[in-house]
């Protein structure tokens, strides 16, 4: 019988109507979306409206403030804002509200704990299998990284020290971007540093073309130490001749013995005008806010896929340039336009909005990234998280955010559950984001995220705080969990569910709002 | 005891992933409750099974189903299937004697006197090699096949027999097609670039522990009614989900949670509850969380899994070796045998193959010296694997190694020879192609060397 009302339940959940789509007038939906747009705010948005116009694609309204402060937060910082921090931004009435906030965050020390994460998957730093650059390399390269990251370090600066860097794998961090490969040889080092920084598979390019390339890093040589598990690289000393390829671009290099041939393909990467390494970083850069690159995959660039607005990628490029390298003035200024602030809920029924950038694209929160989220409602506890190589600098205590991890070697369950990256092959589609079934039973059913709910000390204080008012109590469940007030409606259903089941208390009705609201498309997304 | 359901639903759910809507399409739950109900459902299972598409490389034959026990940590050859009582004491250490099976000419370690009983069932490989003696490669080219360092991760034996017996393939069961029991190794991605969709369920818990709940089938300590309750409040305050019903991102999260309902509240979750085996059953098994998983995964390929993975650790014996030995041997002595006999009661046995090994063997020179004090270390020279089932014959044994086990002296076997025989077992080409998120079609095995064929295990096949 209960099977049945269960089963009856389950079909009445899936099938449920959906809203009738005939309206012509769009109305600000509630409470996800503010006022249209027609004005750039920006270069990009005047870039973005050619592009829209061309296609005949209406762009969506602004998305509301309640949005857009967990937006950003999860964007920049990886991070949801505390009640207090959304209150206090909707409460402000300053009408550039938006932009201190973005600076705000870009200032704060989680923007660099989050994007070394990122960093991390790019430059696939793991211990063990099939990355092998083992523990304790692992936590100086992470810490150079998010140190680079922290200091704001141009990011052509970045990569020439990642590209030229010689010495010890412990003592100068940056050389552990040529361990962390799959293959020393030649070739397997410039398919690499080809998807790294010019956002190119060369396996897919013609083999003389490649040659070029390869011939850079014929002379990297790898020598161990009396030290456990350090490892020096350097120019080979071993005498050599005078190397003469052909980049590319057409570019001929000559390289003699006493030169390290690294610096004379980074000084050719660097150089303005290169056709690779800053249209690269910008594509990636813009895909990791709006979902797909201009140029999409954004780590495959090639002739036969061209970019879905060149303007807007010649814009960002020279944008770049112009601001010397500085990725956080790339980021305020996307950050900044109404492109990015746009609502999830395109205008019309265009499938391709999100391509063209009408939109902002819904999508599941990054493994970390949800379940740093989950332990922080809980109010701590954290994750255990398990290693398989039994040495020291691989124990991780629970209670550190899994942005934080620094070793794709270090994992969880729920973590690979939800899509981490196995940092193979530093490809951006090793990050899953495809919904699954297990995902969806584990954060329903599992003991685990049962206990975060019930256990939570942040849902306790609260209850407390507010004297059990039940009114309050849904605000601020919402407010923790979404980030937002409750829509009067909202309110209404929440509050005669706590009154159809008096018989549980205060306390399980609101654990059965939070498995819900934690259950709900809008935590588990970014929109 | 409930009879076990072999249910395979018919033509009326749609290809790929089943999707029910409700109770009404649900013939096969009112058969159960008659003892003849199993009998019913075994024939319409065949009948079923005979209308299947045949993959692009999935014709012939036999097998349907594979166990692999994954003895990781790499167990010795020599405490094992391969003993060298006349190698002398550096070499076998207390492990002198053998034990003669049920065919002449075959001894293993005597701690296994119930594998000895029944070796008909099976046979043994003494002369796998791949020369590999670090755990993450071996267990990558040991599960895969392909040597590490192709700058790519292919997916291990299980994710590709996922992708090729499974929902695109027939395959029409709620448990997803690839099961470990019950954690995750973690040394490699078991996925590789075949991407989540081929990711294993990996159950947790402990088949010994007084219940096994798989988790998040079911809510612990949540009452149907509340649960009800909850389900029905989270569609009525999915309002981001309602604005934007046409989403496809959106789509595709429905439908994860449509599959999850449909695990949840169906009966996906009975194959895990031992308390319907009788007593002597889950006894014979051995009480222990190996002989458990041995137990449930026989269940699992009887509903119809195609590929079951039991991770049992605790084979790195570097130290303490010969303590280890004596505990874990009578523990996959009597975990594997009830397996192999059971499933061979229920006809099984000739439709699952079922494989043993680790990443490597051990060192077949004991290192009697300090800090091992009579350990073994890694060795990926020569080492063995039990096969059983699937159309592997039984009773054979496959190749030697030298006096002491250090080399392989005939028959060398690498892993690329035994998982292309056990593809070919499944109806899977091991000549034919992956395919990848780029459009890469990669080849499922690397191909043999030119000139020659794929060196099959067609003398037990």
């Amino acid at each position: 019988m209960k099977k049945t009302l269960l089963l009856g339940l389950a079909a009445g959940l899936l099938l449920a109507p959906a809203s009738s789509g005939a309206d012509t007038v769009r109305r600000p939906a509630a409470p996800f979306e503010g006022a249209g747009w027609t004005a750039p705010a920006n270069f990009i948005d005047t870039c973005v409206l050619a592009g829209l116009g061309k296609r005949g694609i209406k762009p969506a309204p602004l998305c509301s403030d309640e949005i857009f402060v967990r937006r950003v937060y999860l964007d920049v910082i990886g991070t949801l804002p505390e009640p207090a921090e959304v209150t206090a931004f909707l409460e402000d009435p300053r009408p550039d509200k938006r932009s201190a906030l973005i600076d705000t965050l870009l200032a704060r020390p989680e923007f660099a704990d989050y994007w070394s994460l990122k960093w991390c998957d790019i430059l696939r730093v793991k211990a063990e299998f099939p990355i092998n650059l083992w523990p304790n390399a692992v936590q100086a390269y992470h810490r150079w990284i998010r140190d680079s990251l922290r200091e704001n370090l141009p990011y052509d600066r970045f990569a020439r020290a990642l590209l030229t860097s010689s010495g010890s794998n412990f003592r100068v961090p940056p050389v552990n971007f040529y361990r962390a490969v799959q293959g020393r040889d030649a070739p397997s080092i410039a398919r690499v540093v080809a998807l790294t920084f010019m956002g190119t598979r060369l396996e897919s390019w013609p083999a003389e073309r490649r040659a070029g390339l390869e011939a850079c890093f014929s002379r990297i040589a790898y020598k161990k130490t009396a030290e456990w598990k350090e490892e020096i690289v350097q120019l080979d000393p071993a005498p050599a001749a005078v190397i003469e390829t052909v980049m590319a671009d057409g570019t001929r290099l000559k390289i003699p013995p006493e030169q390290d041939p690294r610096r004379v393909f980074a000084d050719w990467l660097l150089a303005p005008g290169n056709p690779w390494f800053t249209r690269s970083i910008v594509n990636r850069a813009w895909s990791w806010f709006m979902s797909y690159g201009i140029i999409h995959e954004p780590d495959d660039l090639r002739p036969d896929n061209p970019p879905v607005n060149p303007e807007l990628l010649a814009g960002l490029e020279k944008y770049l340039v112009d601001n010397k390298y500085d990725l956080k003035l790339l980021f305020k200024a996307i950050l900044n336009s109404n492109t990015y602030q746009q609502s999830s809920i395109p205008d019309g029924n265009n499938p391709e909005s999100a391509r063209f950038f009408a939109c902002y694209p819904v999508r599941q929160l990054e493994a970390e990234v949800l379940i740093d989220a989950l332990n922080w409602i809980a109010g701590g506890g954290g994750e255990e998280y398990s290693s398989p190589i039994p040495e020291p600098f691989t124990f991780t205590p629970r209670r550190q955010r899994s942005i934080l991890l620094s070793d794709g070697s270090i994992t969880s369950p729920f973590l690979e559950m939800f899509g981490r990256p196995g940092r193979d092959t530093g490809l951006e589609s090793e990050r899953s984001r495809q919904p699954s079934a297990a995902q969806r039973m584990c954060l329903m059913n599992s003991s685990e995220i049962q206990r975060k709910i019930t256990m939570s000390s942040r849902l306790q204080k609260m209850l407390a705080s507010v004297k059990w008012n039940r009114e309050l109590i849904i605000e601020q469940t919402y407010l923790i969990i979404l980030s937002r007030r409750p829509t009067r409606e909202e309110a209404e259903i929440a509050a005669a569910y706590f009154q159809a089941n008096t018989s549980l208390g205060y306390k399980a009705a609101n654990d059965d709002l939070a498995w819900t609201l934690i259950n709900s498309k809008e935590f588990l997304c970014r929109h | 005891m409930p009879p076990l359901k072999i249910e395979r639903p018919g033509k009326e759910f749609r290809s790929g992933r089943p999707a029910r809507a409700g109770a009404a399409s649900r013939p096969a739950s009112f058969l159960r409750r008659s003892g003849a109900a199993l009998l019913i459902l075994a024939a319409l299972s065949l009948a079923a099974g005979a209308e299947e598409p045949a993959g692009p490389s999935a014709a012939g034959g036999r097998a349907r189903s594979v166990i692999q026990i994954w003895l990781w940590g790499g167990p010795s050859h020599l405490d094992t299937f391969d003993p060298k009582p006349e190698a002398g004491y550096d070499y076998c250490g207390p492990f002198d004697k053998t034990i003669q099976t049920n065919i002449p000419g075959i001894q293993i370690n005597e701690l296994l006197p119930r594998l000895a009983k029944i070796a008909d069932k099976y046979s043994i490989i003494r002369s796998l090699t791949h020369g590999i003696d670090g755990h993450e490669t071996a267990a990558y080219i040991t599960q895969t096949g392909h040597k590490p360092g192709e700058a790519l991760s292919y997916p291990s034996v299980g994710a590709v027999v996922a992708l090729f017996k499974g929902y695109e393939h027939g395959y029409r069961g709620q448990l997803p097609p690839y099961i470990i029991l019950t954690t995750s190794q973690g040394r490699f991605s078991e996925v590789g670039f075949l991407g989540s969709k081929y990711k294993p369920l990996v159950t947790g818990g402990d088949p010994n522990g007084k219940t096994f709940a798989v988790e998040g089938l079911s809510a612990p300590g949540i009452s149907s009614e509340r649960q009800l309750g909850r389900w029905d409040l989270l569609k009525k305050l999915d309002t981001l989900g309602r604005t934007m019903p046409a989403d496809p991102y959106f789509a595709s999260f429905d439908r994860s949670l449509n599959e999850a309902h449909e695990l949840i509240t169906g009966d996906a979750a009975r194959v895990f509850d031992l308390t319907t085996e009788k007593d002597e059953v889950r006894d014979r098994y051995g009480r222990t969380r190996f002989g458990q998983s041995c137990l449930v995964a026989r269940r699992l390929v009887e509903s119809g899994v195609p590929y079951v993975t039991i991770n049992y650790g605790g084979w790195d014996t570097h130290k303490q070796h010969f303590q280890s030995m004596r505990q874990k041997l009578p523990e996959l002595d009597n975990g594997l045998s009830a397996l192999l006999e059971d499933l061979a009661g229920r006809g099984l046995l000739e439709s699952t193959v079922v494989w043993c090994c680790g990443e490597f063997g051990r060192t077949p020179r004991i290192l009697w010296e300090a800090p091992w004090n009579g350990g073994r270390g890694h060795y990926g020279k020569c080492f063995s694997v039990l096969v059983a089932g699937g159309g592997f014959k039984g009773g054979r044994v496959v190749g030697t190694s030298d006096a002491r086990g250090e080399t392989v002296k005939e028959r060398p076997v690498t892993p690329q020879d035994l998982i292309a025989s056990l593809y070919t077992l499944l109806g899977i080409d091991p000549d034919g192609r992956l395919p990848d998120s780029q459009g890469r079609n990669l080849p499922l095995l690397p191909p043999p060397t030119p000139g020659t064929s794929r060196n099959l295990l067609r003398e037990i096949m």
